[in-house]
């Protein structure tokens, strides 16, 4: 695995050689997983772990400090009525806001995660992509999100997929990286799994599914995909990548059936945020209601929680 | 006589994409009674008056609809239309009330064409998970080939209503369109429109997604032309149209090579499956069979 | 705490336990003492005799029921002759129809509890009796209402003709889709019917009588007799009765047919099976192992056409199963009321005595036994999911159908050897595939002597398809077009 070559053709039969994924029989599995009913103890359970694990994120054009200052200082701490509710995993955003973001998680466990390589569109040379890298790590990002060139994927050019992550990697230093797969744009479950595997054979620490500026972003079907991936990669590899969903999970239960998956796909060790992401914005405030209902037996209105 | 309360009449208006707008020309024209009927000849409402750019539109909500509509499992189809005969027969008397005003007959015979249109709504409803295993079948062709025939639905289907009966006659030739996953624009009659739209509220309440059924009312000299020289509707059913306006339609239809239907039905009789099979094409596939 | 309690993920390894999510059963109300439905009423059997239904994930006692006999069998074949000559047969189609859709639609209001009832009686899953169970058995009632009034196209001839009076005797591993797919396609064609559900499971066949009720659908068009197998029997060998269908054993379907032999009733059996699953090397490998796993665990194995025999080709096999294992750990077993219940209880105390018998065989014979570690409730008729692996052809749990949730896993090499290997049995109900290549499908789908053949799927069912055997798993199709044949006479 580790002397894998990275010209086209090798991938190709490395990356087509594997399974097919029979997209009517992942809608299936997906669909009865989705019928777990996961109640009480087990809820509050889930809430508390998928607060744990989102990356709150902001990616707009009309990102300012002032945004970015406000939405980390949520991340630190929800719910400000209740201290008892964890801090989020980390807080997303563009490079140039990264310095603002670490100033403002600075002595929480909140970490900062940027976006680089001409996100979201991935559209722009390797040296620019590799200066857009170094710019969040210097500035102090702990992760980042890099996206793949889906051009390059979808025309087959494997091995520059693959050394662009090979090479971003390398930029990353200490800083963990997670690939973005675009998942809406790859098209195919199939693809999905090459792509999978081909970030995770160059290198990548996660998987991760959309930039979320693009329709469909993430969904079951995909997540189910990907977590079969890091599975099977860590039984032939012997390593473990971890998954990232994002764009469009909005709801307490779209998130808990993403832990469902995780935990009867993947696996029980999968279920941490080390392992395990979801980028998200509006998402923290549902799982703050819901948790405020499990712990008061009353429906909660937004007007009781923080929009930033 | 003294206390007698003033009804609230019903404003009728077109029925596109799921919705009711008044034409956008703003015409509506008045719709009588038949001379000598139930209220004798009287003025029973006013209808929307529809233009070419409400036909345009109505087209365009059928295709958008199409996508949506012929996915559709043919047991969800079954299951919407059954609901459309169940909202039918609660409305039962109130369109009895219109049949009887529209075309001047008793409240017996009103009624007993509306009970005959929800039999054979119900009769439609029962088809679309049968079609295929009538008009469908694999062909044992020479050779190690799997090779199946399924019927498709057509696409976009335009509708001239007959006049007459006023709702036998709007279920006998709407139902078959989209039983089998087609997208309907339907030219109600001229002078019989009101029942129409009554239907169309109906189908706004029974869970049939907004464009499946489209029904424009107004003139039929001015909208048939529109709708059979659309170059994005598929297919046509003349059956509404007087005899030299079919000629001319017919004419206008080959512009895109229209699936063109006419006939002369005889409404009270059971319909056998000829206007079901109409709108569909025959897809055939094939697929080796080896080791 | 009650002795169920949740379900349990079969090892245990998992950090974040489902809490139990029991399913409200407070939707169904059960009368002590049930009767007979004959003639548009519930009476007691004639001799008052009774018997009682178990809830079999805790052997507790639902109720009890009537317990037909022969002077019940009478009066229901006479009630079903009256209505038949009187009321049903000359009815128009369009009419009957109605009834038909009647009945799917109430069917369908009261799913929860039906669905809730069905897991008491049965011990399935309750997420199986909601998900697949009720609704199919209102499909499969919306699909035949449909065909009532349409009957001339049906490829029978311009004018087919009912039969008359069908006697029906169903199994009890789908007590509701099972009457469904009696009654719906026997009333659509114009017969009328005596229904003998199940000993072990009659409640949801005596609600599906008071649906009929509900419908308004004329006394005596259909009769529910509950009853044991002597009440089935009497039934198949009334003269009044002019079509038998029966689903259940083969043993028993072979006894059927010797009784009806010579008296002109058409006969048709849904019989017993022992199907293959074929998993070559380039199948979509985790699609495949959840086709195994839908297979053979889906209602605890108790399906006729469930894919007990897995053939894996041999390059791939030690793979596949490694998946396959891991995949079960995480099957819960448990209370079939609990939503995430996976696998729920046998269905009786005999069934699990045969199941256990045939398993012990397969150690004896040689083969080697794997589960998943699996607490057991106390209470109640359990079986943990099984496989055997090394079994050959010659093994008992190879050749008998074992009805219950245990897997004999066998090899082959090439595409001639799995087919000869899966036709190698008197049986011939269903068939599973899984392979990336449809030209591959197609060329073993027309070799495989079996009824239905699920490619890249297993256990899926819809009343447009019609479902059947070869050889000694029964004869006639239920289900579709085709499954009106058995009901005209054509």
């Amino acid at each position: 695995m580790a002397d894998v070559a990275t010209s086209d053709v090798a991938l190709r039969q490395i990356l087509h050689g594997l399974p097919g994924v029979d997209e009517v029989g992942v809608r299936d599995r997906v669909a009865a997983l989705a019928t777990r009913s996961i109640k009480n103890e087990a809820k509050l359970a889930a809430l508390d772990m998928a607060i744990r694990m989102v990356d709150l994120t902001t990616l707009e054009g009309a990102d300012t400090p002032g945004k970015v200052a406000a939405m980390s200082a949520k991340g630190r701490r929800p719910d400000p009525q209740d201290p008892a509710v964890p801090p989020v995993a980390a807080v997303c955003v563009y490079p140039d806001l990264v310095e603002v973001a670490r100033q403002a998680v600075a002595g929480s466990p909140v970490k900062v995660a940027s976006v680089a390589t001409a996100f979201p569109s991935g559209r722009a040379s390797l040296a620019v992509k590799l200066a857009d890298t170094r710019d969040a790590v210097a500035a102090g990002a702990d992760e980042v999100d890099m996206v793949i060139d889906r051009g390059a994927f979808l025309s087959g050019r494997y091995g520059q997929v693959f050394s662009e992550i090979v090479a971003v990697r390398e930029a990353c230093g200490p800083a963990h990286l997670k690939v973005i797969l675009e998942t809406g744009e790859l098209a195919t479950l199939d693809n999905v799994a090459r792509a999978s595997w081909l970030a995770m054979l160059a290198g990548a620490d996660f998987i991760k599914t959309s930039t979320g500026k693009v329709s469909p972003a993430s969904t079951p079907p995909v997540a189910q995909v990907m977590l079969s991936a890091v599975r099977d990669y860590e039984l032939a590899a012997g390593r473990q990548v971890g998954v990232k969903v994002a764009g469009g999970i909005r709801t307490s239960k779209d998130a808990v059936r993403y832990l469902v998956l995780v935990n009867e796909t993947a696996g029980p060790r999968w279920l941490t945020p080390d392992r395990f992401r979801i980028g998200a914005s509006s998402l923290l405030n549902d799982l703050l209601m819901q948790r405020s209902k499990l712990l008061t037996g009353q429906y909660a209105g937004p007007d009781y929680f923080t929009i930033d | 006589m003294p206390d007698e309360r003033l009804a609230v009449r019903k404003t009728y208006k077109l029925f596109i994409g799921g919705a009711f707008p008044r034409s956008e020309s703003g015409r509506s024209y008045p719709v009588h009674g038949p001379r000598g009927g139930g209220r004798g000849g009287g003025l029973l409402a006013f209808a929307a008056q529809g233009s070419r750019k409400d036909a345009r539109d109505a087209v365009k909500a059928a295709r958008g609809a199409f996508g949506r509509w012929s996915g559709a499992t043919a047991y969800n189809r079954g299951q919407v239309l059954y609901r459309v005969a169940e909202m039918l027969e609660g409305r039962s008397a109130q369109f009895a009330a219109e049949v009887a005003a529209a075309e001047g007959v008793s409240q017996a015979a009103a009624r007993a064409q509306v009970s005959a249109a929800i039999d054979r709504w119900v009769w439609y409803a029962g088809w679309p998970d049968k079609v295929a295993q009538v008009a469908g079948a694999p062909n044992q062709v020479a050779g190690p080939y799997l090779n199946v025939s399924t019927p498709e639905p057509t696409g976009v289907v335009a509708i001239l209503a007959p006049a007459v009966p006023s709702l036998l006659g709007l279920v006998s030739v709407l139902a078959p369109a989209i039983a089998t996953g087609n997208t309907a624009v339907l030219v109600a009659s001229q002078d019989h429109p009101l029942p129409a739209i009554t239907l169309a509220e109906v189908l706004a309440t029974s869970d049939v997604p907004g464009g499946v059924v489209n029904i424009l009312t107004g003139g039929q000299a001015e909208l048939a032309p529109v709708l059979a020289g659309h170059m994005d509707v598929d297919a046509i059913d003349l059956t509404g149209a007087g005899p030299e306006q079919a000629a001319e339609l017919e004419g206008l239809a080959a512009g895109n090579l229209k699936r063109v239907f006419r006939a002369e039905d005889d409404w009270a009789a059971d319909p056998d499956t000829r206007r079901l099979l109409m709108f569909v094409e025959i897809k055939t596939v094939w697929h080796p069979a080896g080791i | 705490m009650t002795a169920t309690q949740g379900s349990q993920a079969l090892d245990e390894i998992t950090d974040w336990a489902y809490a139990p999510a029991p399913q409200a059963t407070d939707v169904v109300s059960i009368a002590p003492e049930n009767g007979l439905f004959i003639g548009g009423e519930f009476a007691p059997a004639a001799d008052g005799r009774q018997f009682a239904t178990v809830n079999p994930a805790t052997e507790e006692p639902l109720a009890q029921v009537a317990e037909a006999g022969q002077a019940d069998v009478d009066r229901a074949v006479a009630a079903a002759t009256a209505a038949y000559e009187q009321v049903w047969q000359p009815m128009p189609g369009r009419e009957r129809a109605k009834y038909l859709y009647r009945i799917a639609r109430i069917i369908q209001e009261r799913a929860r509890e039906f669905a809730v009832l069905e897991s008491l009686d049965n011990g399935k899953p309750i997420r199986e009796s909601r998900d697949v169970d009720v609704p199919l058995a209102a499909a499969h009632f919306f699909y035949y209402a449909g065909w009532a009034d349409k009957l001339e196209y049906a490829g029978l001839g311009p004018a087919p003709r009912p039969l008359g009076v069908a006697g029906q005797v169903i199994p009890w591993n789908f007590p509701l889709l099972m009457a469904a797919w009696k009654l719906a396609p026997a009333l659509a064609a114009g017969n009328t019917c005596v229904l003998k559900p199940a000993e072990t499971t009659p409640l949801t066949a005596l609600l599906l009588a008071e649906v009929g009720q509900q419908a308004g659908l004329p006394p005596g068009v259909v009769n529910v007799l509950t009853g044991d197998g002597a009440a089935g029997a009497a039934l198949v060998a009334h003269p009044g009765v002019r079509k038998v269908a029966f689903t259940g054993s083969t043993e028993v379907g072979k006894a059927i047919a010797r009784t009806v032999a010579g008296t002109g009733k058409k006969l048709t059996l849904e019989l017993g099976g022992k199907a293959a699953n074929i998993v070559f090397d380039d199948a979509p490998v985790d699609q495949a192992v959840e086709g195994i796993v839908g297979g053979i665990f889906f209602n605890q194995g108790h399906v006729c056409c469930a894919g007990s025999r897995l053939l894996v080709q041999e390059s791939v096999a030690e793979a596949v199963l490694d998946r396959l294992r891991r995949r079960m750990t995480t099957l819960r077993l448990g209370d079939p009321l609990d939503k995430n219940t996976d696998v729920g209880a046998i269905n009786s105390r005999v069934q699990l005595d045969k199941i256990r018998e045939l398993s012990d065989s397969g150690e004896q014979e040689g083969a080697e036994r794997w589960s998943p570690p699996c607490q057991l409730p106390e209470r109640g008729f359990w079986f943990p999911p099984t496989i055997f692996t090394g079994v050959s052809q010659s093994h008992r749990i190879a050749r008998e159908e074992i009805f219950g949730p245990v897997l004999s896993v066998l090899t082959f090499r090439t595409p001639e050897e799995a087919v000869a290997k899966a036709n190698n049995t008197p049986y011939g109900l269903s068939a599973g595939i899984w392979t990336d290549k449809g030209s591959r499908i197609l060329w073993l789908a027309s070799r495989l002597r079996a009824g239905v053949v699920w490619a890249g799927t297993f256990n899926k069912f819809d009343p447009a398809s019609p479902f059947g055997g070869y050889r000694e798993s029964g004869y006639g199709r239920e289900g579709g077009r085709h499954g009106l044949a058995a009901y005209l006479d054509a």
